[in-house]
This record gives C-alpha cells, sequence and structure tokens, in this order.
C-alpha cells in the first residue's frame, strides 16, 4: 500500500514535468503541425542556464530564494529567446516546403544544441545544489519532499495560466484562430508571424521552468538529458491527443503514473521476469494501445476527413 | 547546349559510356581508396553501402508511401540479432550466412507486418511516435534480455559473430582471387556493392510499377487513393514490410561486418539519421538518397579527421575537440542545407522535369509512351 | 449493356449525423441506369456529404443504400470502387505531383493486378498489363481532351484542365456510375459548353452520371432528373422543368440565402 502512494506520488511528479514539456510540442503543433524536435534540447538548456546563473549567485551574498528566482527568470528568458530564434532559423524558411524538410532542420537545431551544450559544460553530470531547505514529509507511509510538492503546485500554477491565456485573452483567441485557420485569421488581421513567435516563446517559457524543475528534483544537469525528457513528452502530448492543451496535460501526468507504477510493478507481475528496467516499454505500450483504440489520442478531436 | 562539348552530349552513346565508367571507377574504388586514404576508409565506404541499402529501404515507406517512421532501425537490428544469436558462440549455433541472412530478412519482414497491421490507420505524425516507440521497446528489449534467461547478452552484446562465409570461402580474411590478393574489407565492399545494386535495381522496379504507383497515391491523397480503389491498408502495409526486409538483409550484412553487435548501434539516433539521409538526399529519388547516404556517412568521417589538423592550422591548437566540432558541423549542415533545398539536393521532381522536355516526343506514338515513362 | 429503367442505384432512409448537425436525414432515391442524375441544393444541403457515404468516406448513421443489387449499409471505399461507383471531389484531389499520365494510370490500379513478383521481373504478362494500362491512361486523356498534357504534373495544369483529368481518373476505374461534384465551379462558359459535351459523351457510352452542380443552365440542359435537397432532406424530385418550378424549391433557395 505504502509503495503504490510512493509510486503514485512520484509518477505525478514526473508527470507535472512531463505535461509541461508536453505543452510546448501540443501548442507548437496545434498551430504550425509539425513536430518541434528541438523542444527537448530547450529545457536542458533551461536547466544548463539557471545552474550558471545559480553558481555565479551563490558566490554573493543574495538570499537562496533570490538566487532561485532570478536562475529561473534567466533561464526562462534565454530559452524564450531561444525559441523565438529556432522558428526564425529553422521553421519559418520552411513554412511552405515539403512536410519533412522541418522536422529535417529541427533535427539539425537538436544537435546543435546538444554539442554547443557538451563543448560549453563538458561531459559530465553536475550537481544540481540544493538552494531550499527540502524537508521530507510522510502521508500514509510514502514519503513526499517540497522540491516535488513545489513543482506540482508551479506545474498546476502554470497549467492553469496557460488556459487562462489562451480562452481568455486576446493573444489566446488570436492564437487559437492562427490554429484553426491561418488563412482566414490573416484576413481577420491577426499578425501570423507574431502569434507563432510568441507560441514558441511561450513553449519555450514552460520549458524552462520545466528544466529548472528536473533539475531540482534529481539534483543532478547533464547536456543529453533533453533528449529523452523531449521524447517522452512528446509521447505525453501524442497521447492526450496532440494539439489539444487538456490532452497534453492529462496526457503528461497519465505518462508519469504509467511509468512509476509500471516500473514499480511489473517486476512483481511477472515474477521477475521484466523488471523496472522496462519503464519505458510500458510507456510505448500503453500510448501503441491507446492509439489503437483511440487514434487521436485521449482528448483529441476525431478529425472525419473532409473530402 | 551550344557550348557543351560533343561528347558531354546526352545520348545513347555516351550513356554507355558513362555507364561502363561508372562501373570501372565502383570496381576500383576499394584498391583507390585504399592507396590515396587508407585501409580505414575502405571499411567506411562499406558502411556507407550498408547505409545506401538502409536508406533505400526506409524510401520505400517514407519516400514513396509517405509513412513517417521514425523507428525504421529496430528492422535493422532484427536482422542483425537475428544473425548474431544463429552465427555466433552465444548460443553455439554456427549457421551458414545464405541460411542465416533470409531468416533475418523474414523476421525482420514479419515485424513490419505485425508493427504496421494495428497502426497504419493512424495519420502522419501519430504512425512517427508510435513506429518510433516501437524502435525504442526493440532496443529496450535487446538491452535487458539477458535476464533472467540470457538471450541477447544485454548492454554487452554479442561478440565473436562467424564472418560471412560461402562454403570455404570466407570473407572474413585475405583471400587470392584471380592472382590479386583481396583484403577482408574489399571482399565485403564487393558484396556489399552486389547487393546494393540489387536493391537499387528492386527500387527502380518498383517506382514504375503498379504498386509503386499505388505507393505514391497514397503519398499524394490517401482519400483520393482510396477512392480510386486502391485498398490502402493492404498497399501500405506492403510497403511497410518491403521497407523492413530490405532493413533485416542490411542487419544480417553489418553483424557479419562486423562481427560484433550491441544495442547500441540501434538507438533513435540511427533511425534519425537514416531518415535524413533520404530528406536529405531527396526523397523519392533513388539518386538522391543513394546521395544522402554516401554524404552522411562519409561526411561526418571527413569532419572527425579533418577537424584536428584544420584547427591546428587555423588557430596553432585545437580548440574544441574534434568528435564535438564534427557533431556541431553536421547538426549545422543539416540545418543549412534543408534550408537551402527543401526537397533535398536531388529532388524527385528532377524526373518529372525532364519528362516534361520529352513532352512533345513522347506522345507521338503511343506505344513509345510505355517505354518513355520509365 | 445499358438496361432503361432498371435501377442502379437505390437509396432508403440514408441518414448521417455530424454531433448535433443532421446532415442528411432519411433521404431515399433511385437512379436508373443510364440517365445523368442531377443533385442540387443550397450550400450545405447536404450534397458532398451524400456523396461521401456512396464512397465510403463517411458511414451512414442511417438507412441503407443498394448499388447494381448489393445492398451496403458500411462498406470501405475501395469496395464501392471496385462494385462500380468513381467520384470527383468538389475540392479537387488530385495526386499532385504524379504526371496526368500517371494519374490515370492509378485509376487502373482497381481493373489490373500485378504485384510485387510482376514489377521485379516485367515478365512478358506484366509487361503486356502495363502497356495496356499507359494505352488505356492515354486515350483517356484524349477522351477527355487534355492528351497534349500527359506528362505534365498534375499541380500544373489549369484549373478545367484539373477537373477533367478527375473525371478521366474516375472513369478509368471503369465505373458503373460516375458521381461528379460540382465539376463546373470556377469554370468559363466555354469551358461548362465543352464539359456538358464531354458528358454527353459519357452518358451515351453507357456510364449512368449522378452530377452536383450549382449552375442551373447545366443541370436543366443535362440530367434527365434532378433530385434537391435542402438541409439534408429531398424536398424535390422529378425532371428538370417540374423541380424547378416546385414553390418548395424556390423557396429553400431564397431563404437559403445562396
Ligand atoms: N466532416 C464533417 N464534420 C462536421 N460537419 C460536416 C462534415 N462534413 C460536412 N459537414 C456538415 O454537413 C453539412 C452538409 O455539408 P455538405 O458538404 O454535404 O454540403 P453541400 O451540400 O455539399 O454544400 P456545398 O454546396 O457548399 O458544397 C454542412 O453543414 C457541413 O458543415
Ligand atoms: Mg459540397
Amino acid at each position: 500500500m505504502e509503495i503504490l502512494l510512493q509510486q503514485i506520488i512520484n509518477g505525478l511528479v514526473q508527470g507535472s514535468v512531463y505535461a509541461l514539456v508536453a505543452l510546448g510540442y501540443t501548442m507548437v503543433y496545434g498551430i504550425l503541425g509539425l513536430i518541434n524536435f528541438a523542444h527537448g534540447e530547450v529545457v536542458m538548456v533551461g536547466a544548463m542556464v539557471a545552474l550558471a546563473v545559480i553558481k555565479v549567485l551563490l558566490a554573493t551574498a543574495l538570499s537562496p530564494v533570490l538566487v532561485l528566482l532570478l536562475s529561473l527568470l534567466a533561464a526562462v528568458g534565454v530559452c524564450m529567446a531561444l525559441g523565438y530564434g529556432i522558428e526564425r532559423v529553422a521553421y519559418r524558411p520552411l513554412r511552405h516546403a515539403p512536410r519533412l524538410a522541418p522536422l529535417i532542420t529541427a533535427i539539425g537545431v537538436s544537435i546543435v544544441l546538444q554539442t554547443l551544450a557538451m563543448i560549453i559544460w563538458g561531459r559530465e553530470y553536475h550537481a544540481f545544489p540544493q538552494l531550499l531547505p527540502n524537508a521530507s514529509h510522510s502521508i500514509g507511509g510514502a514519503v513526499i519532499n517540497e522540491v516535488q510538492i513545489a513543482i506540482v503546485l508551479v506545474a498546476v500554477l502554470m497549467m492553469a495560466g496557460l488556459l487562462l491565456l489562451v480562452h481568455r485573452t486576446r493573444l489566446g483567441r488570436a492564437m487559437r484562430a492562427v490554429a484553426e485557420n491561418p488563412s482566414a485569421a490573416a484576413l481577420m488581421g491577426v499578425n501570423i508571424n507574431g502569434v507563432i513567435s510568441t507560441t514558441f516563446m511561450l513553449g519555450s517559457a514552460l520549458a524552462a521552468v520545466a528544466g529548472l524543475m528536473v533539475s531540482a528534483n534529481y539534483g543532478i544537469v547533464h547536456y543529453y538529458m533533453g533528449f529523452m525528457l523531449g521524447l517522452k513528452a512528446f509521447t505525453a502530448a501524442v497521447l492526450g491527443g496532440i494539439g489539444n492543451l487538456r490532452g497534453a496535460m492529462l496526457g503528461g501526468v497519465m505518462l508519469g503514473l504509467i511509468e512509476s507504477l509500471g516500473a514499480g510493478y511489473s517486476g512483481a507481475l511477472t515474477g521477475g521476469m521484466f523488471g523496472s528496467n522496462y519503464q519505458d516499454v510500458f510507456a510505448f505500450i500503453v500510448l501503441i494501445a491507446v492509439l489503437i483504440f483511440r487514434p487521436s489520442g485521449l482528448l483529441g478531436e476525431r478529425v472525419a476527413e473532409r473530402a | 547546349m551550344r557550348n557543351v562539348p560533343d561528347f558531354l552530349r546526352p545520348n545513347k552513346r555516351n550513356a554507355w559510356l558513362a555507364f561502363v565508367a561508372l562501373g570501372l571507377l565502383l570496381l576500383v574504388l576499394p584498391f583507390a581508396t585504399d592507396a590515396l586514404l587508407g585501409r580505414g576508409w575502405v571499411r567506411i565506404v562499406d558502411f556507407a553501402l550498408l547505409y545506401i541499402m538502409l536508406a533505400l529501404g526506409l524510401n520505400i515507406v517514407v519516400g514513396y508511401a509517405g509513412l513517417l517512421d521514425l523507428g525504421y532501425v529496430a528492422f535493422f537490428a532484427v536482422g542483425a540479432y537475428t544473425y548474431a544469436l544463429l552465427g555466433s558462440p552465444q548460443f553455439g549455433l554456427h549457421l551458414p550466412f545464405w541460411i542465416v541472412l533470409p531468416i533475418g530478412a523474414t523476421l525482420a519482414c514479419i515485424f513490419g507486418a505485425l508493427l504496421g497491421a494495428p497502426t497504419l490507420k493512424l495519420r502522419g505524425d501519430y504512425l512517427a511516435i508510435v513506429t518510433l516507440g516501437f524502435g525504442e521497446i526493440i532496443r529496450i528489449f535487446l538491452n535487458n534480455l539477458n535476464a533472467p534467461l540470457n538471450i541477447t547478452n544485454g548492454p554487452q552484446g554479442i561478440s565473436q559473430i562467424d564472418a560471412i562465409r560461402v562454403a570455404e570461402f570466407s570473407l572474413g580474411r585475405s583471400q587470392e582471387l584471380f592472382g590479386i590478393t583481396l583484403p577482408s574489407v574489399h571482399l565485403h565492399y564487393y558484396l556489399f556493392l552486389a547487393l546494393t545494386l540489387l536493391v537499387i535495381f528492386i527500387s527502380l522496379r518498383l517506382q514504375d510499377s503498379r504498386i509503386g504507383r499505388a505507393w505514391m497515391a497514397i503519398r499524394e491523397d490517401e482519400v483520393a487513393a482510396s477512392a480510386m480503389g486502391i485498398n490502402t491498408r493492404n498497399i501500405k502495409l506492403l510497403a511497410f514490410a518491403m521497407g523492413a526486409t530490405f532493413g533485416g538483409v542490411a542487419g544480417g550484412l553489418f553483424a557479419g561486418f562486423q562481427g560484433f553487435v550491441s544495442p547500441e548501434s540501434f538507438s533513435l539516433m540511427e533511425s534519425i539519421m537514416i531518415l535524413c539521409m533520404v530528406v536529405l538526399g531527396g526523397m523519392g529519388n533513388i539518386g538522391g538518397v543513394v546521395l544522402g547516404g554516401v554524404l552522411l556517412v562519409v561526411l561526418p568521417e571527413a569532419l572527425r579527421n579533418g577537424a584536428g589538423p584544420v584547427q591546428q592550422v587555423l588557430f596553432g591548437k585545437t580548440l574544441i575537440d574534434p568528435e564535438s566540432l564534427r557533431m556541431l558541423l553536421f547538426g549545422v549542415a543539416l540545418i543549412v542545407v534543408m534550408l537551402w533545398r527543401p526537397a533535398g539536393l536531388w529532388p524527385s521532381s528532377q524526373r518529372q522535369r525532364e519528362l516534361e522536355a520529352h513532352d512533345g516526343e513522347a506522345q507521338q506514338e503511343q506505344d513509345t509512351v510505355y517505354d518513355a515513362s520509365r | 449493356m445499358t438496361h432503361p429503367g432498371e435501377h442502379l442505384l437505390k437509396l432508403s432512409g440514408v441518414s448521417k449525423h455530424f454531433g448535433g448537425l443532421a446532415a442528411l436525414s432519411g433521404v431515399s432515391l433511385h437512379i436508373k441506369r443510364g440517365e445523368i442524375y442531377g443533385l442540387i441544393g443550397p450550400n450545405g444541403a447536404g450534397k458532398t456529404t451524400l456523396f461521401n457515404i456512396l464512397t465510403g468516406l463517411y458511414q451512414l448513421d442511417g438507412g441503407s443504400f443498394s448499388f447494381a443489387g448489393t445492398s451496403f449499409s458500411c462498406c470501405k471505399p475501395h469496395l464501392l470502387a471496385q462494385a462500380g461507383i468513381a467520384r470527383t471531389f468538389q475540392n479537387i484531389r488530385l495526386f499532385p505531383n504524379m504526371t496526368a499520365l500517371e494519374n490515370i494510370m492509378v485509376g487502373r490500379h482497381l481493373r489490373t493486378h500485378s504485384g510485387i513478383w510482376a514489377a521485379l521481373t516485367r515478365h512478358a504478362a506484366a509487361r503486356r498489363e502495363e502497356r495496356e494500362i499507359a494505352q488505356r491512361a492515354l486515350e483517356l486523356l484524349r477522351y477527355v481532351g487534355i492528351h497534349r498534357h500527359s506528362h505534365t504534373l498534375a499541380k500544373n495544369l489549369s484549373y478545367g484542365e484539373q477537373r477533367r483529368l478527375e473525371i478521366a481518373r474516375a472513369l478509368a476505374t471503369e465505373p458503373k456510375l460516375l458521381a461528379l461534384d460540382e465539376p463546373a465551379a470556377g469554370m468559363n462558359a466555354t469551358e461548362t459548353e465543352s464539359l456538358r459535351v464531354l458528358l454527353q459523351t459519357i452518358r451515351n457510352s453507357g456510364v449512368t452520371v449522378l452530377l452536383i452542380e450549382h449552375d442551373v443552365k447545366l443541370i436543366m440542359g443535362l440530367c434527365d432528373r434532378v433530385a434537391v435537397l435542402d438541409y439534408g432532406k429531398k424536398i424535390a424530385e422529378g425532371v428538370p422543368a417540374e423541380v424547378r418550378n416546385d414553390p418548395a424549391v424556390i423557396a429553400a433557395y431564397i431563404g437559403g440565402g445562396t
């Protein structure tokens, strides 16, 4: 029972991170219909920048809370600029190109970012300092620490904020209009390029926050961390129904739960045959199963072919 | 066209000459490479041929049928591990190459069909993520199937795999043929070349066939294709299975050539690499795909070997380690090439434009149409 | 091969909903072999939806239809094409990066058999079939009058040529029923006139035609009978002159505000 609860907690925490990253994929997909393959690397850059800022500021006498906030601001700023730049360089010139061309440039961007990070920060794992006291609490035998609580809370706040933004503001209306029908939106006077840039920057800001979260949770930063995380988050976005914001959130949390429950129980259920090292397999098998029965994901609208 | 010297004008005889020249070039390539660049480069050329086979296989799926497959390397893995398990001390089995290779190809084909059957009704990018997931699943299994029962030997991989051998003639060591000594890499080169040419031949024939047209129709507009009476599910499945089979063959050759396989060779990055060859070279165009394969194997190697010395000359010291610089330049190259030529370096519409140029002649006689569209 | 008077297509109570919207409710109609049957109605009346059901792109929610004696209630597109229904699309759906000739050759897929083995070996029978496919395709290009463009990519054809190519591609499947969704849309008067001649020729060759059109003159001059859809219901049916003066039809068009 404690194990179950513990796995649920771990799953929720991991799922919150997935959800934030998945939102970035889904927003870009909803508007441009393309997989922003470089998004995972943006998360990594966010973590790296935050760490660098923290290292510098820790030497000063600033309070840890301020250090954390400043590093977050820096990460968000850098990532937003990065998101903007990626769209300008790799996607905008190819908006009317064959469908796979932007996928390849995105892969190129991903490789470049990863390698740059490796050149700048090296191949080693960096410890992410613990800035705030991180007390553990026990609920029903399971343990949750304050960083994990903070992760879930911040993720929920950010997602609520994003939903408000998309559904209640002028900008959000413009975004939805562009997603629905770009040429009609342009006719109505929506600045399409502006909306697309903003979407990339918003997604990247969320990625930066997510980067800081994983680093704080695991205490480790690495130039390669964005790749698998991005992959999982993209899986989550598809699981929920890509292009759908609530779907990304649901998909992220579900994927986190599936992984941690699968890792926790599969060994026992299969008599030690498939242990926790098969964690990623469960995630993908569930994804495939869901898509077979709901080809557009859990919350994705069924796109009936308009012939 | 006025200033072009006579011998460069396209005609039947010149085409033949070019053909013969190309054939001779391919024949002496390993010797020339060996003499000019060293034996290591012959190995690289061999790998280039393997990757061309892979890229051509993926081209059927992505280029012809328009199905984005991000897990193609799984079929490569199936072929390689089949060979490794049936021809190594792992199980003490040492089945001959000409039995193992077809088994690997068949298994890969079955895996392709198994994956395709439930997933091919998915649209575009959903298919991409499912194939990606499938590729990862295979890799994870290969990585972990060493306990409780040791099948794949886990992350260590399988070594001491039998060399490719027909009767007593082994490609694993130097052989004397017609008075010429052929080192192992040269022997592999000729085998791989022959199979690559076979794969090219198959691709060409498929491209201009009823099935090939059905694939392209699905790529262009699936709804219209189905309304024209094409059983889209079966035809897509066929593309998947064909592509997978090529992957399986290349995998078996890979295992026999390297003598060693491990899950590391079958990562997602590998699938992406093969996809890049197809798209960068020119999707759907065989020449383009071959070009893409050559570039993406040779370029990184050249960068690896050149990055250090060039820095020495320019800056007097090595600023960035060559391996990183190689990846960096590679990433930049992907971006720049795609921005510069979004349809790939050598896109297939070239062929169409050629056809248009011949428009006038083609419809003079009905009978010639059949040949002209070839 | 025409049997005048016999019914080729019978719809009984066909219904289709999209969420709360009833795109078609209880539509019944009969189309005779060899006739040109017009389907008209204001925008959004459900005409294209009916086509999509007939060609298996949508599954119907109620009712059924039978074609050439076989009853269909849910069916895959390729099986309906096999049965002999071919169509064109309102917003042209050719294979844009294939040549005009190749587009029609795809249409021959259904009536030919070569598989992988034939493609690889190109044995005598395979070559013969391939030659027949190409010849038939060229004949069809000639038939619709665009043989000059046999090796032009479909996307580079003019609008009127694309419409013709779509018709030729549909004919390549050897249909019993040719369903055309607004073939004259966007055509000028000359193009429309030559389209009219083409449709006459097609009908005279024994193919039954189901025609959606907004061009009243074309409908009046061409169709043997006409049905009018409005808000998913059939509100009138009969010979063109009759339907034209039907008060319900006039009301639908005025009220529909097309
Ligand atoms: N895939 C779909 N999803 C939701 N609604 C649809 C879909 N297809 C059609 N509709 C709706 O069904 C109704 C009938 O559409 P349909 O396209 O059949 O009209 P139509 O008679 O062909 O009109 P037009 O003359 O404009 O072509 C319309 O209100 C349309 O919006
Ligand atoms: Mg319509």
